[in-house]
């Protein structure tokens, strides 16, 4: 299949930014759409012989299975994942989003953060307790909580490490999976903690709450009231199915917008207490050191965030011609407002398409037109949400915080494209 | 903290938490007693409530840490393969890389024991003893220097060790819209 060059010329009147950043609509139909194909040239061979009708055209295809799994041929779409020396089930695994589309994470890619393996826990056991500074001490069996009026939120869950390679001297080589591939979305569906904490009668003493997993680990954490009363989940199901096994089965938390760590898994007990509980996950780990030494804690928000998942490395751009840049954008405050792109290193931006649905907390897919001409370039996404949070360079989250932590990085990541169309993690 | 409390109080106006509206849910949660919820109810607070009867001695604590930690940890809490235990006092800040381990950076002594009761030894968590608890915790505060030879530790004494990053904690501040 020969192509000829493209004139990128042709299609002037698109161009919104340095480098042959098209306008958003090319690929949304309508009147940029027309001017913006009027002006490509196309191949100008045909596919090359007959059509073969090959033989799944004339046997009949496989028999029913009582749970369906992806194609064979998509078997190199699986998480990576890290371990903790001397375990196999503490460390972290990712979401190859390099890979995927949409916003919804499907169940088997959504990413992992354990502290002490997946537990195999017999929902008829699981128990949820609901108790210290509440009118009465309440325990819940799954079934018993399957009866509650529900509620589904789709929402994104992101580890407080995401990103954090982000804080390296040197940019790691690796791509969007490694580099940014502990958050995911899925929609979520349980029971709201609010309803629950009513039934067993608030003491006004309480102002935080105490949550902890069945885990070998009792990964467990400290949670101001106030702040999650709104929002908080008993998550029971993930996509439709009950929640899996290694995000929480038979029950999670879920606090959108907020730190992954918090949404914890497995979650057996729920204890109201005055003043927070200091666990080890909220002082030795998921806080920020800053360069004096001092720490901040209690990072609550995953804040505005966004990165290019296609064109990343390891998916080499073939020949000259127009691309789509797509990638995710979400924000711990609130519904992703804009996200800009640059292919030429930040000098010029241009706003990218908003996939619908755009929702609160949760992934936002972005889409922009690109005319790559075969030269060097620098690709970049940049957040803004409903609050005005905007998304920082990696010289100013590094200005602002030093590098002396691993968390809540949620600078941008640039990709670089070489002439050959190979795309590598570089800084800007 | 401040914030938190305003909109507390704002929950409880919108009677979130009143006792009128419970007809509106199942009903489902059955009463559980202290008892009941006591080998579950696992997690110290930083003024050491939750602190079980019992004690230890960093001698002691040596002989714990000998069988059952020492495998993960290191000689002395020198760490490897997994997380060091002592060591990096005044590291923090800086330009060296900050050296983090519960002797300079943990706020609370308590943590310590909440944590290992929870989660350690590794293979086996929640099998130590009260006693076997205290004891290891003191036995990795005195390898920090932060207790003597000679200390117990138990519910009274562990709340009350000052570790050296108390203050080194600042609450995070959210963006406000703008
Ligand atoms: C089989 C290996 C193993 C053994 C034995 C073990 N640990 Fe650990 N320990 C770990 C691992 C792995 C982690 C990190 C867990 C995580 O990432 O959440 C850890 C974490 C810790 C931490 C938290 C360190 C920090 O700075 O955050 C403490 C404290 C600790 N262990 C104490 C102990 C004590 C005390 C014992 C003995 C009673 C013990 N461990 C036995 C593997 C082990």
């Amino acid at each position: 299949m020969g192509h000829r060059k493209s004139k990128g010329a042709t299609i002037d009147a698109d161009v919104v930014a340095g480098n042959g950043l098209l306008d958003r609509r090319v690929f949304l139909g309508g009147a940029a759409m027309a001017a913006a194909t009027g002006g490509i040239t196309f191949p100008d061979t045909a596919a090359g012989g007959p059509l073969p009708v090959e033989s799944w055209m004339k046997t009949p295809g496989a028999p029913f299975v009582p749970y369906g799994q992806p194609s064979e041929y998509e078997n190199k779409v699986v998480r990576t994942f890290t371990t903790v020396p001397g375990t196999t089930g503490t460390g972290a695994s990712r979401t190859p989003h390099h890979l995927l589309n949409g916003m919804i994470t499907p169940n088997g890619l959504h990413f992992e953060r354990h502290h002490s393996g997946i537990p195999d826990i017999n929902p008829d056991a699981h128990r949820l307790v609901i108790h210290g500074l509440v009118k009465r001490s309440l325990v819940f069996t799954l079934d018993e909580l399957t009866r509650y009026p529900m509620e589904s939120r789709i929402a994104f869950i992101e580890c407080g490490g995401n990103g954090q390679l982000l804080y390296q001297k040197e940019p790691a080589q690796v791509g969007v999976q490694q580099m940014q591939g502990q958050v995911s979305c899925a929609e979520w569906t349980g029971v709201k903690l609010a309803a629950l904490l009513q039934e067993a009668g608030v003491d006004p003493k309480a102002k935080w709450i105490l949550a902890e997993g069945a885990d070998a680990a009792g990964m467990s954490r400290s949670l101001p009231l106030a702040e999650i009363m709104q929002d908080a989940l008993i998550a029971l199901y993930q996509n439709g199915e009950r929640v899996r096994p290694a995000n929480g089965y038979p029950m999670r938390l879920l606090l959108p917008g907020f730190e992954g760590n918090m949404n914890v898994k497995w979650l057996r007990r729920i204890k109201l207490t005055e003043g927070p509980t200091m666990t080890k996950d909220e002082t030795s780990k998921y806080t920020i050191t800053m360069p004096d030494g001092k720490s901040l804690q209690f990072v609550f928000p995953q804040e505005g965030k966004s990165v290019i998942t296609r064109p990343s490395p390891g998916l080499t751009m073939k020949e000259p011609g127009v691309y789509e840049i797509t990638g995710l954008a979400w924000s711990g405050y609130g519904k992703i407002a804009k996200v800009e792109i640059s292919v030429d290193g930040g000098k010029s931006w241009a706003p990218a398409a908003l996939q619908e649905p755009v929702l609160s907390k949760a992934l936002t897919r972005f889409r922009m037109a690109w005319r790559w001409n075969g030269g060097p370039a620098v690709l970049q996404s940049r957040a803004t949400d409903d609050i005005g949070y905007v998304q920082p360079t990696r010289e100013k989250m590094i200005a602002d915080r030093g590098s002396r932590t691993i968390y809540h990085s949620n600078a941008v990541t640039t990709w670089g494209v070489s002439e050959k169309g190979e795309v590598k993690h570089v800084y800007a | 903290m401040s914030t938190h409390n305003s909109a507390l109080a704002a929950a409880c106006a919108l009677g979130l938490f009143s006792s009128a509206a419970l007809a509106d849910t199942p009903n489902l949660g059955k009463v559980i007693t202290p008892e009941e919820v006591a080998p579950w109810d696992i997690s110290i607070s930083p003024d050491g409530t939750g602190l079980p009867p019992g004690s230890g001695t960093p001698k002691q604590g040596e002989a714990v840490y000998a069988s059952k930690c020492i495998a993960c940890h290191g000689e002395k809490g020198a760490g490897k393969p997994n997380d060091a235990l002592v060591g990096g006092i005044g590291s923090l800040g800086g330009d060296k890389p900050a050296m983090k381990t519960v002797g300079s950076f943990w706020p609370y002594a308590t943590t310590i024991f909440d944590y290992v009761r929870r989660a350690m030894p590794y293979n086996e968590s929640k099998t130590l003893t009260n006693d076997e608890l205290y004891a290891v915790a003191a036995y990795i505060l005195q390898l920090n220097g932060l207790i003597g030879e000679n200390e117990t530790m138990n519910a009274q004494t562990l709340p009350k060790v000052r570790m050296p990053n108390r203050d080194g904690f600042v609450t995070f501040v959210p963006a406000k819209p703008k």
